[in-house]
């Protein structure tokens, strides 16, 4: 792991430049800042309700800041719409899978290929098998995805996004209810996608699936990030100890 | 249509089901009886079948509106009545031969939609439906305005126009009726065509979650604008042809409400929405519910109603939504399915 040091001089693939968001009382970010090297894997936790997902939401465009900016690869792009971001190379997975369910799974990736990843459809129909192959989904490829048990649903965002062909892939909790043997083939495959050159940010409950593939963890907590750094020094740091796992912090 | 299969290196991808060469031979055969009609029918055949063909493609228009891209319009008369007074514009006013007029019409028509769409897509929901009807009355109101084309009592072809089609009565009627066939054709293929391309899967997508979709790279409202305009640009051509057959044009007549948006959305609704065989289905039911029941004047649009509600109520994915689910008939099969090489390809 590491790699934050040969990046730490280029311009950041992703940026969030004192980024602020409230839903009426409830405040999810106070002038956040945050960057993504190019190729580096963040991990994002923090509790129930903190604001993970919504993070996610102003990253890809569907939800705007109050204030603030996002900026990718140095651009500002605070006030483009989702689609062009996906274009440009932001990938997105949904928390709650959203297949498309008149569709079949091969299907989903396919249009995911054609618009998120600007392919000729035909083009994109080997990079979608493989894809469906390596998500375990390819004995599935023509079920229609409504069809699918919340696992696969959660496989096909994994897999949906992958085919946009992101730059910087959204994880959003992607590892919940996998068995170990799944986990262990769900850290393989994120470690293969990072191979590829793609920045990940990743948010997630199952922290070991988490700390075996990022290098870095922040934790965001009442509007802010309360720790940031290497993910087991921040993990054993008292603040997370006391409000994310909610037990005693001894080191 | 023919189960076509696309390599795309290495992985094997169809259209098609087990039924979809039946589907294609019934399409031909039939093609080839409709194409014939003149030969085997009366006048009175050929203008029952040429209103067919009318409702089947403003009916599969609306549906690609409603069903696929989900834009609810109770204002298609809006490019019936369009389409049906450029045409009588071109022809009587601009001297443009009819049958040139009708694709004309299509295209202004489209011209027309661009700034429509851009005022109608403000609005939302049940806002957006309202819209469409408010800028159809508004278009009827600007119709009966022209004094050049009658006002609001309306104006005919004149004869030399009429004659200048064809020099006899039959060969118009002929030549009409093939028009008309033609036309549906047309809008049919281009239809499926359409829902095949990158664009259907788009559409789909969009029906079925509109946030995934703008998170995959599709623009959600562009698509929606794009078919809104080639929906317009059918219509208004469907709109042309109805009354140059009828030879005769009024505000009232174009611009109902009850004949080119009720109609279309009962003969969709209870055929099947979302679904391409639903329109065709769903107005042959209409025309057997109007040729045994039209006598009854009032009933018979209370019949309509109560079919409609039955309909819903039993069945809300129509007649043929229920054909699939129970045999999984597809005439236009429109999933791409991976052909598995070693395994079966066992459908699922
Ligand atoms: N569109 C919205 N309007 C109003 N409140 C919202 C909206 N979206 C989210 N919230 C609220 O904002 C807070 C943060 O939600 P968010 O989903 O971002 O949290 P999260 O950190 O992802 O939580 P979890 O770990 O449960 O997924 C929650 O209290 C939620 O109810
Ligand atoms: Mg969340």
């Amino acid at each position: 792991m590491g790699g934050q040091n040969s990046v730490a001089n280029a311009v950041p693939i992703l940026a969030l430049d004192k980024i602020s968001k409230r839903f009426g009382a409830i405040v999810i970010a106070e002038a956040i800042d945050l960057e993504l090297g190019e190729g580096e894997a963040l991990g994002i936790i923090g509790p129930n309700g903190a604001g993970k997902t919504t993070l996610f939401g102003i990253i890809s465009g569907t939800l705007s800041p109050d204030s603030g900016r996002v900026l990718y690869a140095g651009a500002d792009i605070t006030a483009m719409p989702p689609a062009r971001r996906c274009a440009m190379g932001i990938g997105r997975s949904f928390q709650i899978p959203l297949p498309f369910g008149g569709m079949s799974v091969f299907e989903n990736l396919v249009v995911a290929s054609a618009f998120g990843g600007g392919r000729h459809e035909r083009d994109a129909y080997q990079s979608c098998m493989d894809i469906l192959e390596r998500c375990a989904l390819a004995d599935k490829a023509n079920r229609q995805a409504s069809s699918l048990t919340l696992l696969d649903r959660k496989r096909l965002e994994l897999a949906r996004a992958l085919a946009t062909d992101p730059a910087v892939l959204l994880l959003d909790e992607v590892a919940g209810g996998l068995t170990e043997r799944e986990c262990q083939a769900l850290i393989e495959l994120i470690r293969d996608v990072r191979k590829s050159g793609v920045s990940i940010i990743w948010i997630e409950h199952v922290v070991h699936a988490l700390i075996a593939s990022i290098d870095r963890l922040v934790v965001l907590h009442n509007g802010g990030f309360i720790a940031e750094g290497d993910p087991a020094t921040v993990l054993r740091s008292p603040q997370v100890a006391e409000i994310y796992l909610g037990i005693e912090a001894d080191a | 249509m023919s189960a076509k299969t696309s390599a795309g290196k290495g992985v094997r991808v169809a259209f098609g089901s087990r039924w979809s060469h039946v589907g294609t031979a019934l399409c031909a055969v039939s093609l080839i009886a409709l194409a014939a009609a003149p030969f085997w029918g009366g006048r009175d055949d050929l203008q029952l079948l040429s209103e067919i063909y009318a409702y089947v493609a403003l009916a599969s228009l609306w549906n690609l509106l409603a069903g696929y891209a989900g834009l609810v319009s109770v204002g298609q008369q809006a490019y019936v009545g369009l389409g049906a007074y450029i045409l009588f514009a071109l022809a009587i006013l601009g001297g443009v031969s009819p049958l040139w007029a009708i694709p004309l019409s299509g295209v202004i028509s489209a011209a027309i939609a661009i700034p429509v769409a851009a005022l109608v897509f403000r609005l939302r929901g049940h806002y957006f439906a309202i819209g469409t009807w408010i800028v159809a009355e508004v278009f009827r109101l600007l119709a009966s305005q022209v004094s050049l084309l009658g006002g609001g009592s309306g104006t005919s072809l004149l004869a030399a126009v009429v004659i200048g089609m064809a020099p006899t009565r039959q060969l118009r009627d002929f030549l009409l009726y093939w028009i008309a066939l033609a036309l549906v054709v047309v809008v049919l293929a281009t239809i499926v065509l359409l829902l095949r391309s990158r664009y259907g899967l788009a559409l789909k997508a969009i029906r079925d979650s509109e946030l995934a979709a703008t998170c995959n790279g599709i623009d959600v409202r562009r698509t929606k604008v794009l078919v809104y305009i080639v929906t317009a640009f059918g219509t208004a051509m469907v709109g042309a042809l109805i009354f140059l057959q009828k030879l005769r044009v009024s505000p009232d007549a174009a611009f109902s409400v009850n004949d080119w948006t009720a109609f279309v959305i009962f003969i969709t609704v209870i055929g099947g929405i979302g679904r391409i065989e639903g329109p065709i289905i769903g107005t042959i039911v209409f025309f057997v519910l109007r040729q045994t029941l039209a006598d009854l004047g009032t009933i018979y649009l209370m019949m309509l109603g109560l079919v409609a509600i039955l309909v819903m109520l039993t069945t809300p994915k129509g007649l043929w939504g229920l054909l699939v689910e129970r045999f999984g008939w597809q005439v236009f099969p429109l999933e791409r399915k991976v052909v598995f090489e070693e395994r079966s390809a066992a459908r699922e």
